[in-house]
């Protein structure tokens, strides 16, 4: 497993807060360095990327008390059955396409409301945490949902890494935008790049994960590698995948569905049976893989998550705040 | 060069291909069902192959007339009522995906669902509407309705629209497929712009 092995790269790439917001060109010129260094180290150490981590097994991760006690969805559904609209529309073209993307080196700027701003490589940030096995639902806004035993570390660590200011109220992550790399970019289906946000505390909740694998191995590109969100008790689409950015902010961030239909698909996106989108019912929902005959399975309030995620929306009216 | 007159052994081989071939998508969908082979999701790859080929087929057969236009040759219009009622064929079996395995046949499922899908609404009112002309398309209701029979049979329009606003509702963002259906439904409709003139008159 990656984290193991001695760090590729041993200094962290950072900018001070000040040269940070000083100058954007700054960042595409110190992000340049960065990926020409990187290419040149590999090269150095003999080591094509495409050979370094393709399907690696993950190694060293404990399984999580947070998980569900259910069989997971077949691996071949989970990787060929994918919403990943930056690689195609259709559930069948992400895993078709995703080999476009190039998941190492990869790098995810942290900035906002934070006092650790930089623009950190992968390897760095994952050095950090600790990776655990957690199987969980995933309930897609379309009305299905699939189980996936997805490996990852805790979003709440990261953020605590990042040391927040008092003035962070909610969390803005931002998908990769490079159409060459993912060609479902160069239709205007969505407002790219894709962005996805959380509520501080949504964000600091033990069960909001950032995931790195699936499976036991390495993520497949197609399920948004190189790293993920997991929020399991909103709608698949605010899982937002193949990250480069985090920012902390003071107002709640525009996200890419809400924006494309504000009346369909709310910030928050909590599953909620009683709460039917606009053109379809939310009550129940097909298990992917199933045999045919199976009947559809009825949804359950915040996804089964209820009894941990409740109390973080007690005051709010889920029908207004959908 | 299109022959203006088939002999009726070439009429009868030629209907049974057609036939044939209409069937073909269907067996198509069976063998796919028996085999396991629908995939992950089979219960919505059933509700879109059925559907594809319930829309297919009104559009087909909504593009006799102006073939026999184009062809200047009555052959086309032979194959309206085969067209219709594997429109209907492929609209039931559509339904009743629905019903068996999506609703489980439960009618609290349905009375729970259906206010809450304004598609499946459109979708229920179509097939509906597909049913009087369905059961009327037999030459002796024809005899016997006389012009009334063609005044019915002018819903195919409304259903077709319906069947394609029926897709659009339900297509969460890429609306490349429906507005494919909605293209080819605009241009069969502008050849009849005189006979809606005269409906909405």
């Amino acid at each position: 497993m990656l984290i193991k092995k001695p760090a590729l790269f041993t200094e962290k790439e950072t900018t001070s807060k000040e040269d940070f917001y000083n100058s954007r060109s700054l960042i595409s010129k110190s992000r340049r360095q960065f990926l020409l260094q990187s290419s040149s180290i590999m090269l150095a150490s003999g080591l094509a990327p495409s050979t370094l981590w393709a399907g690696n097994k993950i190694e060293n991760y404990k399984k999580s008390i947070l998980s569900l006690n259910e069989k997971p969805t077949a691996y071949e559904y989970v990787t060929t059955y994918n919403n990943f609209y930056e690689f195609g529309t259709a559930k069948g073209d992400p895993s078709v396409n995703a080999h476009l993307l190039k998941t190492k080196p990869w790098s995810v700027t942290i900035e906002g409301e934070v006092g650790k701003p930089g623009i950190y490589n992968l390897e760095d940030i994952l050095k950090r945490q600790q990776l655990e096995e957690r199987i969980y639902r995933l309930r897609c806004v379309e009305a299905w949902s699939m189980v996936v035993p997805w490996i990852g570390f805790s979003l709440a660590e990261l953020i605590r890494q990042m040391e927040p200011t008092s003035k962070a109220k909610y969390v803005e992550f931002t998908t990769l935008y490079d159409p060459e790399q993912m060609p479902g970019q160069k239709r205007r289906t969505l407002k790219w790049p894709y962005v996805e946000g959380l509520r501080m505390d949504e964000a600091m909740h033990p069960l909001s994960l950032m995931a790195t694998g699936l499976y036991g191995e390495e993520m497949p590109k197609q399920n948004g590698a190189p790293l993920r969100l997991i929020v399991p008790w909103k709608y698949g689409f605010k899982s937002i995948k193949s990250i480069v950015k985090i920012r902390l902010t003071e107002h709640m961030p525009t996200t890419s569905w809400n924006e494309s239909a504000k009346h369909e698909y709310g910030f928050y996106a909590n599953v909620n049976p009683q709460v039917p989108h606009p053109r379809w019912s939310q009550r129940r929902e097909r298990i992917i893989g199933a045999p045919l005959f199976t009947p559809k399975r009825d949804t359950e309030m915040f996804n089964g998550y209820g009894e941990q995620v409740a109390s973080l929306y007690k005051d709010m009216n889920l029908k207004t705040f959908f | 060069m299109v022959k203006k007159r088939l002999s009726k052994r070439q009429l009868v081989i030629l209907k049974v291909t057609v036939f044939a071939v209409c069937l073909w998508p269907f067996s198509c969908i069976v063998w796919d069902a028996v085999n396991n082979l629908l995939g992950a999701d089979p219960i919505q790859t059933l509700h879109f192959r059925t559907g594809d080929w319930a829309l297919r087929f009104i559009l087909l057969t909504l593009s006799l007339s102006p073939l026999k236009r184009l062809l200047n040759s009555p052959l086309p219009l032979r194959f309206s009522r085969m067209f219709g009622l594997f429109t209907f064929f492929y609209a039931s079996v559509h339904l009743l995906v629905w019903l068996v395995l999506d609703q489980s046949l439960s009618l609290d499922n349905m009375i729970e669902d259906v206010p809450q899908s304004p598609y499946i609404i459109l979708g229920l009112l179509a097939y509906t509407l597909l049913i009087p002309l369905a059961a009327t398309s037999t030459a002796a209701m024809m005899r016997v309705m006389g012009n009334s029979w063609f005044t019915l049979h002018k819903l195919i329009y409304l259903i077709a629209l319906m069947g394609v606003i029926h897709f659009f509702w339900l297509t969460k963002l890429d609306d490349i497929e429906p507005l494919i259906y909605a293209f080819v439904l605009f241009i069969l409709l502008a050849f009849r712009w005189p006979v809606i003139k005269r409906i909405f008159s």
